[in-house]
């Protein structure tokens, strides 16, 4: 890629996903959920491979294949018969439709269609346990998969959520973590003696265990019955500094319930995670348990014993938005130097929350960039000569270019095994990543090196 | 496990389990399914249902159109730039998803790696994404200066009525490089396999029979069509023909350059690999340059041997003969002398194959090299004429979703048309069924092996238990399934980013990865379902 920093119309190696395809991951963390595209069936096809090829575990998303016929007059029949098909197969307790480009361009009502199929067959809906089906409209040409994502989320609140009883309960909406991140968060709140409902929940959902009995539905997920209270809880938290001037599922229900609602930065890293802590500890009227100040107290030795490795390298972040801010948080505070940050998206929110994430530490925020595919990253990333790469696997092209280690995380990751399974959230999260980048390093300096240092 | 294996086809009572299997869908349903179930049995070739519309919410292994002309055919040409019109999903699923491989030729051009799109936005929806499409073409050409530039409609552009034909000859002109454009809209056709005939088309039209500037000498001069290079499998094939004295001109489209497609009409035959998603070029060539075509498969030792004597027969030239014997003899005793160990490992094991077009006959005679027997096979998209014999052409009706596909008419070419042989020869090596010939896959499976067309999920689900396979190969989106019953899956798209898989050498590596899947010791930390559960889903019969 002998690129130049020019801006093109065309996109070369984009740096983001679909639309819908965030939306399938969402639902699929909720229990007995089957995610539906509404649209014709390739893009089910592309978008399952797309997942397995990252969690390496089954993804049915089913699709109204619809034909050319259907995109002329129309999906609503083919929609509903593979609703109906759907349900007397598998038995989900919930259905997200979410729509494509194709049925977005045709200007299906998808709604409508919904609300018509719920009336022509009550009665097997009846049959099949009354399943919810929630609707979500998710264009490609307006948005990306995070987009698609909080959508989705935020469609279930909207059309799921109730406030007929007032609980105790907290809700939390991480956005797209890792299922690791998601266990990990549920012990650090279970800690905490709080109760919650975290949605979505895919750490069982998408990292199942094997088990003696094959389950067509996975177990786990976030639970309808909590979802439904959720207009009820005491607070929201939600994570990421990229949607606060969007609709989110904690404004949802605010709006509609009143339910107050904190906005974080994706907890990555010390300071990132402290303030995480610090809502925790008000919600729960509790000082942080003693394993998490313990696990903080590591990260901070830690940080101190591995300066000198880490110290004034240079990276180039990017992927989603509100990762690459959490990146860039914790990459400043170990004393990494972002270069480059870059999201595929247009990132509306990304500048000032770099900058607000970097203020303090670092003399200058880094570059950053939005709406950015790979070859506009290439030109940036030559002339930047980082030391480091960090985001999915799609940067492995030009790590191999520039001579220069990538460190994965994020999605898509299908050149490594395991990056479902990345622990980067919270105490614990940062000091798995500040291992990982350390070992980089010196890896990377021991393997470049003829003298063999047998002590790095 | 408590079967024996081996007659796992005589204990399964296999029209109990289809009435089983498709009694858990609502009626219609299940009547539509059932003409896509059959058995292999003595009487004739019994007829399956086959390239019909997947029915609604049902999860099928199937893609679109689009998938199957951009994914499939075009994208391995390696020297072209292939542009995706639409929004970014489309293009970004098809970014290196397929293993095919190139590897640049003296020129250097390379663009395999690459995944580019128009990223349509709201705007270009309401207003036409023509423009930008112009401008992205203007783009490539300004970057790379290839030597061709392909572009692929994905399913909102045929809505808005963008006339990429126009855009694509405005911009041949302007550049003076030429730009094809493909109107592969996903929701065209039934699955990939409208897109596969879409892009025979106009790279019939375009491309091949172009340049006559190089003259091709030899006489043993051929084809490959439909072979895609997944895990270097062409490269197999070509280190082989290389040994017999055959030169391969062109590849279709695996390892593909538009160079050698230009030319390939100066070939001397045509062997086709994957029948389904090449057959429509193998006769637009034989019709106007006059290129007999013979199917080949190159998988599996015999296989590979076979589709050499079959080559070798066509040329009819004594040397040729030696020479092919001759290589046949060395690499299968290498080739034997290695998969003999991982065959007393695996011999009586049984496998299902549910992959694409041709791959689930092709791995059949594989499978049979290891001792293996296939239980149940069936396609992702292929048509009747794959299942049961291109005798049944004639007999297909076209449908609203075929008729739907062009049908170019060709005439043979005034200047390009020589006939390879004589019309006496031409007939006899016919009569013989050599030429012109695909037998199709239910005429090579055994008595009592179920054929299933399309399956889905939850049908794959009933398979699994009923036939208790030690191995089951699909692809990425079924993998993880069939894991989870604790049996073994290779992934036959991809090959599990292993291979190559075809010709002797490849034959060997399959063997080894076979081996090291069916016996790995992890299985046994798992248990397949009638491991732990006595009770079987379709009853057996004693
Ligand atoms: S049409 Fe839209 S939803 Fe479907 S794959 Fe393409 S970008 Fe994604
Ligand atoms: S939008 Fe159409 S072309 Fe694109 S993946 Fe979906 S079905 Fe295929």
């Amino acid at each position: 890629m002998k690129a130049q920093a020019q801006h093109y119309v065309s996109t070369t190696n984009s740096c983001k996903l679909c639309k819908p395809l965030g939306a399938c991951l969402a639902f699929r963390g909720i229990e007995g959920s089957v995610p539906f595209l509404h649209g014709s069936q390739g893009c089910a096809t592309y978008m399952r491979r797309y997942i397995i090829s990252h969690f390496r575990e089954p993804m049915d998303i089913a699709s109204s294949s619809l034909g050319e016929k259907s995109a002329i007059y129309g999906g609503g029949p083919n929609l509903k018969l593979g609703l109906r098909n759907l349900m007397i197969k598998y038995r989900p307790r919930l259905v997200g439709v979410a729509t494509t480009c194709l049925t977005e361009t045709i200007g299906d009502d998808t709604p409508r269609y919904v609300r018509e199929f719920k009336e022509e067959f009550s009665e097997l809906i009846d049959n099949c346990e009354s399943p919810e089906l929630v609707t979500v409209s998710t264009p490609s040409y307006c948005g990306a998969h995070m987009e698609g994502f909080h959508a989705a989320v935020n469609s279930v609140i909207d059309q799921l959520a109730n406030d007929y009883d007032k609980t105790d309960s907290l809700n939390i909406f991480p956005g797209f973590v890792s299922p690791e991140d998601t266990r990990y968060l549920k012990e650090v709140l279970s800690d905490f003696g709080l109760t919650s409902t975290i949605l979505p929940d895919i750490s069982e959902t998408l990292d199942a265990p094997a088990l003696e009995h094959y389950e067509k539905l996975t177990s786990g997920g976030t639970r309808i019955e909590d979802i439904r209270t959720m207009g009820g809880a005491r607070a929201s938290i939600e994570w990421g500094r990229s949607i606060t001037d969007s609709p989110s599922p904690a404004k949802t229900l605010m709006d509609k319930f009143g339910v107050a609602m904190q906005c974080v930065g994706l907890p990555m890293g010390l300071r990132e995670t402290d303030t995480f802590f610090q809502v925790l500890e008000s919600l729960s009227g509790m000082a942080t348990p003693q394993k998490h100040s313990l696990e903080r107290g590591r990260l901070v030795d830690a940080y101190i014993d591995g300066h000198k490795y880490v110290f004034a390298k240079k990276a180039v972040i990017y992927g989603e938005e509100d990762l690459v801010i959490g990146l860039t948080s914790f990459l400043a505070e170990i004393g990494v130097k972002p270069v480059l940050v870059a999201t595929g998206t247009s990132g509306k929110r990304l500048r000032k929350s770099i900058e607000e994430v970097c203020s303090g530490i670092l003399d200058k925020p880094p570059l950053v960039k939005a709406d950015v595919d790979f070859y506009g990253i290439a030109a940036d990333a030559h002339k930047l000569s980082p030391d480091l790469l960090i985001g999915n696997s799609k940067g492995y092209r030009l790590s191999k270019e520039l001579g220069v280690p990538l460190i994965r995380i994020g999605f898509p990751i299908h050149d490594r095994f395991g990056g479902h399974r990345l622990l980067s959230i919270g105490y614990r999260g940062a000091q798995n990543l500040f291992d990982i980048i350390v070992n980089t390093i010196i890896e990377t300096k021991q393997e470049s090196s003829d003298i063999g240092y047998g002590y790095i | 496990m408590t079967l024996k294996k081996s007659s796992i086809n005589q204990t399964v009572d296999k029209e109990k389990f289809v009435k089983e299997v498709v009694s858990v869908y609502p009626n219609k349903v299940a009547k539509k399914r059932l003409k896509h179930m059959v058995v292999k049995s003595d009487c004739e070739s019994p007829e399956i249902e086959a390239n019909v519309r997947t029915i609604p919410g049902i999860i099928t292994q199937r893609g679109c159109c689009y998938a199957g002309c951009k994914g499939v055919v075009i994208g391995p040409i390696g020297d072209m730039v292939h542009i995706v019109h639409g929004p970014i999903g489309c293009s970004y699923y098809a970014w290196n998803t397929r293993r095919n491989m190139f590897r640049s030729r003296e020129d250097g051009q390379n663009y395999l790696n690459y995944c580019f799109s128009t990223d349509m936005q709201d705007s270009d929806v309401i207003f036409g994404g023509e423009k930008k499409l112009r401008q992205a073409i203007q783009e490539a050409y300004d970057i790379f200066k290839p030597k061709a530039i392909s572009v692929h409609a994905t399913c909102p552009v045929g809505l808005i009525g963008d006339d990429i034909q126009a855009v694509a000859r405005d911009m041949t002109q302007k550049t003076g490089t030429l730009v094809i454009a493909f109107n592969c809209e996903g929701y065209k056709g039934v699955s990939q396999s409208g897109g596969h005939h879409i892009a025979n088309n106009k790279l019939f039209e375009q491309v091949v029979g172009k340049d006559d500037s190089k003259h091709v000498e030899e006489k043993f001069v051929v084809n490959i069509l439909g072979e895609y290079n997944i895990g270097g499998d062409a490269w197999e094939i070509e280190r082989v023909f290389a040994k017999c004295g055959i030169r391969i001109l062109s590849t279709f489209s695996g390892d593909g350059s538009i160079d050698e497609m230009r030319r390939s009409h100066q070939a001397n035959l045509n062997l086709v690999m994957c029948h389904r998603s090449i057959n429509y070029m193998a006769e637009m060539m034989e019709t106007a340059f006059g290129i007999p075509w013979i199917k080949v498969n190159f998988i599996g030792v015999r296989g590979m041997s076979k589709s050499l004597r079959k080559v070798a027969k066509y040329f009819d030239d004594p040397e040729l003969d030696r020479k092919v014997e001759e290589v046949i003899a060395e690499e299968e005793s290498q080739a034997e002398q290695l998969i003999s160990v991982h065959r007393d490992r695996l011999k009586g094991k049984t496998a299902m194959l549910f992959v694409g077009g041709s791959r689930a006959h092709h791995y059949q005679e594989l499978f049979g090299d290891l001792g293996m027997e296939t239980t149940v096979a069936g396609f992702e998209f292929a048509h009747r004429d794959d299942y049961e014999g291109r005798h049944i052409i004639p007999t297909l009706k076209p449908d609203a979703d075929s008729r739907n596909i062009e049908e170019l008419k060709v005439e043979p070419d005034k200047t390009r048309f020589r006939p390879r042989i004589s019309p006496q020869r031409m007939e006899e090596l016919t009569s013989e069924q050599l030429l012109g010939a695909y037998e199709g896959m239910i005429p090579d499976m055994n008595q009592g092996a179920m054929i299933i067309d399309d399956v889905s999920h939850l049908e794959l689900e009933e398979l699994i238990l009923s036939f208790k396979p030690d191995i089951v190969c699909s692809g990425i989106k079924d993998k993880y399934i069939i894991e989870k019953f604790g049996v073994p899956s290779k992934q036959l798209h991809n090959y599990d980013y292993s291979g190559p898989y075809a010709g002797f050498r490849g034959a060997v590596n399959f063997a080894e990865d076979v081996d090291m899947m069916i016996n790995n010791p992890a299985w046994k930390l798992i248990h397949a379902p009638w491991d732990v559960e006595p009770t079987l889903r379709a009853e057996t019969v004693a």
